[in-house]
C-alpha cells in the first residue's frame, strides 16, 4: 500500500515534471523559431539593404559632402559650406530650366494623360480583333528606348528629309518648323506623348477593369448611356489611378534628359546646355568639370521633384475632402 | 487569384457589351487614327531601313524607294567601326539581363522578409526605402558617379549594373505580391512541420510569387535596356557602351556630318535592329506585362 501510494505519488510527480519539461521545451522551441525567423528575416533583407546603402544612401551622403567644397584653380578644394546651394538657388540658368520644365509639363502631362484616358476607355468598351491590335499597338512605344524615339522623331521633324517637310514642299506650302525655339516644347511633348501614352493607358485600363460590373448594370437599368457611364462612373472610380499616373508624369517631366540631349544635334541653338535642369547638371559635371556644383544642382532638382509630387498629393487629398 | 477573378468579370462584362453591340464607328475610327499615330514612326523606321543613304534624302520618307537596301544596310551596321554594334547589343543584353535577375532576386528576398518575417527594424527599413521612391533616379546618378569614380568602378559594367539592381518600386511590388499570394497560415503550418525558414521561402513562398517575379523582372529589364542617362555618365569607353549609347554616338557623328561616310542609314537600321528584341518579347509575353505593369499601380 504505502509503496504503491509512494509509487503513484512519484508517478504523478514524474508526470508533472514531464509535463513541465514538455511545456518548457515547447516554449523553448517557439522561442527558437522566433530567433530563427528573426535571423532569416535579417539574412533575406540584408543584400537589398547593403546595395541600397551603397547605391542610394552613400552617394547621397558623399555628394552632399562634396557639394560643401568648391574646386578652385588655385588652392584646390576649399570648404564653402552651403555656398553651392545659395549659388544654385540664385542661378538663373537652373531656374530658367526648371521654369521650362513647368511649361513643358503643362503641355505634356494633360496631353499624355488625356489621350491615355481616351485609349483606356476605348479598350474598356469591348473586345474584338481591332481592340487586341490596339492594346498591343499603343503599348509598343514603351519597348522603344527614349534614345531611339528621339532619333526617329528627330528625323521625322527634320528640315532636310523629314516627310512633313517633303509633304509641305510637294503641296507648295512653307515647311512646318518643329525645331525652332517657339515650337520646340510642343515638338518634344509630342515625342513624350508617343512614348508614354500607351504605358499610362494600360495602367488606367487596369483601373477601369477593377470597377465592379454591377455598377454598370445598375446604371444601364437607370437608362444611362455609354458616355454617361464613362463620365459618371468610370472617371470618378479612376481617381486614385489617375493620381498615381499624374505623380509619375510630374516626376518624369523634371527628369527630362535623353530626348532634348539627342535633339541638341538637330537644334544646337535652341537646346542650350541648360535647357533642362538635368541637362544642366550633366553639362556642369562633364563639360565644365564642376562636380561639386553639379551635385548641388542635382540635390536642388531632387528637392523640387519631391516638393512638386507632394503638392500634387496634397492638392488631390484636399480636393477630395472638400 | 485576384487577377483571374477580375479577368472573368471583365470577360463577362465585355461579353454583355458585345451582345449589345456598342462601339462601331464611334470607337473604331478613333482607334484606327490612334494606331496610325503610334505606328507612324515605326513604319518610317522600317521603310527607311530599306533605303540607301542618298535615297533617304531623295525619296518620300513614308514610302519605299526603288531597290531594297536592307541587307547592305544590315551589313554596314554590323561592320561599322570593326563590328562594335554586336558588342553593344551583347553589352545591353548583359546589363539588362543581370540587372533584371539581380533586381528580382533582391526585391523578392527583401519584400518577403519585410511582409512575412518579424525582424528588428523592418518597419524603419521599409520606411527608409519607400522614402526614396519619389527621389528622381537621375538626381541620384551624378552622386553615384562621384562614389563610383572614388572606388574606381567607372567605365566598368558594374557601374551600370549595381545602381540598376536596386529598385525601391520593385521592393514595394514584392511586398504587395507577398501579402496577396502567401497566407500566414501556410507559413505557420510549414513551421509546425519543422521546415527551416529558408526552406519555407524557397519551396513554399517563391513558387507562389511567380507572377510578381515576372513583373519585377520585366520592369527592370525594360528600364535597363532603354536606359541612357546612367551609362552615358558611367561609361566613356565605346567598347562598354550599351546599344542606346552607341546609337546616340553614331547619330552625333552623322549629324555633325564630318564622318568619312554617310551614317544616317546605318543609324536608322541600327535603331531598327535594337528595338526588335524587346518588341518581340512584348508581343510574346503580353499576358505577363498586361497583368504585371498594372498590378502595383492599381493595388493601393
Amino acid at each position: 500500500m504505502a509503496t504503491s501510494t509512494r509509487a503513484a505519488g512519484l508517478a504523478s510527480i514524474g508526470e508533472w515534471r514531464r509535463l513541465r519539461s514538455r511545456n518548457l521545451a515547447a516554449r523553448r522551441a517557439s522561442r527558437r523559431r522566433r530567433t530563427q525567423e528573426r535571423r532569416a528575416g535579417l539574412v533575406l533583407a540584408a543584400p537589398f539593404a547593403i546595395l541600397f546603402l551603397l547605391t542610394f544612401l552613400v552617394p547621397l551622403g558623399y555628394a552632399f559632402w562634396t557639394s560643401l567644397f568648391q574646386d578652385r584653380l588655385v588652392g584646390g578644394s576649399v570648404f564653402v559650406g552651403l555656398g553651392s546651394y545659395t549659388k544654385a538657388f540664385k542661378d538663373p540658368l537652373l531656374w530658367s530650366g526648371l521654369l521650362r520644365m513647368v511649361k513643358f509639363g503643362a503641355i505634356q502631362v494633360p496631353l499624355i494623360l488625356g489621350l491615355a484616358l481616351i485609349c483606356a476607355l476605348i479598350m474598356d468598351s469591348g473586345v474584338g480583333r481591332l481592340r487586341k491590335v490596339f492594346r498591343v499597338g499603343i503599348f509598343l512605344p514603351y519597348a522603344v528606348p527614349s534614345v531611339v524615339a528621339a532619333l526617329m522623331w528627330g528625323y521625322l521633324y527634320g528640315p532636310t528629309f523629314g516627310p512633313f517637310t517633303q509633304v509641305a514642299h510637294a503641296i507648295g506650302v512653307s515647311a512646318p518648323t518643329f525645331l525652332t525655339s517657339a515650337h520646340i516644347l510642343p515638338s518634344l511633348a509630342n515625342v513624350a506623348m508617343w512614348e508614354y501614352t500607351g504605358y499610362n493607358a494600360i495602367i488606367l485600363f487596369a483601373g477601369l477593369r477593377s470597377i465592379s460590373p454591377e455598377l454598370y448594370e445598375a446604371a444601364a437599368l437607370d437608362g444611362a448611356g455609354q458616355f454617361q457611364i464613362a463620365w459618371r462612373i468610370k472617371l470618378p472610380a479612376l481617381r486614385p489611378t489617375l493620381l498615381l499616373t499624374l505623380i509619375f508624369a510630374v516626376i518624369g517631366t523634371f527628369q527630362y534628359f535623353a530626348e532634348p540631349q539627342i535633339f541638341t544635334a538637330l537644334a544646337p541653338d535652341v537646346i542650350t546646355p541648360s535647357f533642362t535642369p538635368n541637362l544642366y547638371a550633366y553639362n556642369l559635371a562633364f563639360t565644365g568639370q564642376q562636380y561639386s556644383y553639379a551635385a548641388a544642382v542635382s540635390f536642388v532638382l531632387g528637392l523640387v521633384v519631391v516638393i512638386a509630387s507632394s503638392v500634387v498629393i496634397w492638392a488631390s487629398s484636399r480636393e477630395r475632402k472638400a | 487569384m485576384m487577377a483571374s477573378t477580375s479577368r472573368t468579370a471583365a470577360a463577362g462584362r465585355s461579353g454583355a457589351r458585345r451582345r449589345r453591340g456598342t462601339g462601331g464607328v464611334a470607337v473604331n475610327i478613333p482607334m484606327i487614327l490612334l494606331l496610325c499615330y503610334f505606328f507612324l514612326p515605326l513604319f518610317w523606321l522600317v521603310v527607311s531601313a530599306t533605303k540607301t543613304n542618298s535615297q533617304l534624302f531623295s525619296s518620300f520618307g513614308l514610302w519605299f524607294a526603288d531597290g531594297f537596301s536592307l541587307p547592305q544596310n544590315l551589313r554596314a551596321v554590323f561592320t561599322q567601326d570593326n563590328g562594335v554594334f554586336l558588342r553593344w547589343l551583347l553589352n545591353t543584353v548583359l546589363y539588362a539581363g543581370v540587372s533584371a535577375i539581380g533586381a528580382t532576386v533582391l526585391a523578392a528576398c527583401a519584400g518577403y522578409a519585410i511582409s512575412r518575417l518579424e525582424f528588428t527594424g523592418r518597419r524603419v527599413y521599409f520606411a527608409v526605402v519607400m522614402g526614396t521612391v519619389m527621389v528622381p533616379t537621375t538626381a541620384l546618378t551624378i552622386p553615384t558617379y562621384l562614389v563610383m569614380s572614388k572606388v574606381g568602378l567607372i567605365n566598368t559594367p558594374l557601374a551600370v549594373i549595381l545602381p540598376s539592381v536596386i529598385s525601391p518600386l520593385g521592393l514595394y511590388l514584392m511586398t504587395v505580391f507577398t501579402r496577396d499570394a502567401i497566407p500566414v497560415s501556410l507559413l505557420e503550418a510549414a513551421r509546425i512541420d519543422g521546415a527551416s525558414e529558408y526552406r519555407i521561402f524557397l519551396r513554399i513562398a517563391a513558387p507562389q510569387l511567380g507572377p510578381g517575379l515576372v513583373t519585377v523582372f520585366l520592369l527592370t529589364l525594360v528600364a535597363t535596356w532603354n536606359n541612357y542617362f546612367l551609362p552615358l555618365i558611367m561609361l566613356s569607353d565605346p567598347k562598354w557602351y550599351p546599344i542606346t549609347l552607341g546609337l546616340a554616338s553614331w547619330n552625333t557623328q552623322a549629324a555633325a556630318g564630318n564622318a568619312t561616310q554617310a551614317l544616317f542609314s546605318v543609324v536608322i537600321t541600327g535603331a531598327l535592329v535594337s528595338i526588335i528584341p524587346l518588341i518581340v518579347a512584348f508581343v510574346l509575353l503580353q499576358r505577363y506585362w498586361q497583368s504585371g505593369v498594372t498590378l502595383g499601380a492599381v493595388k493601393d
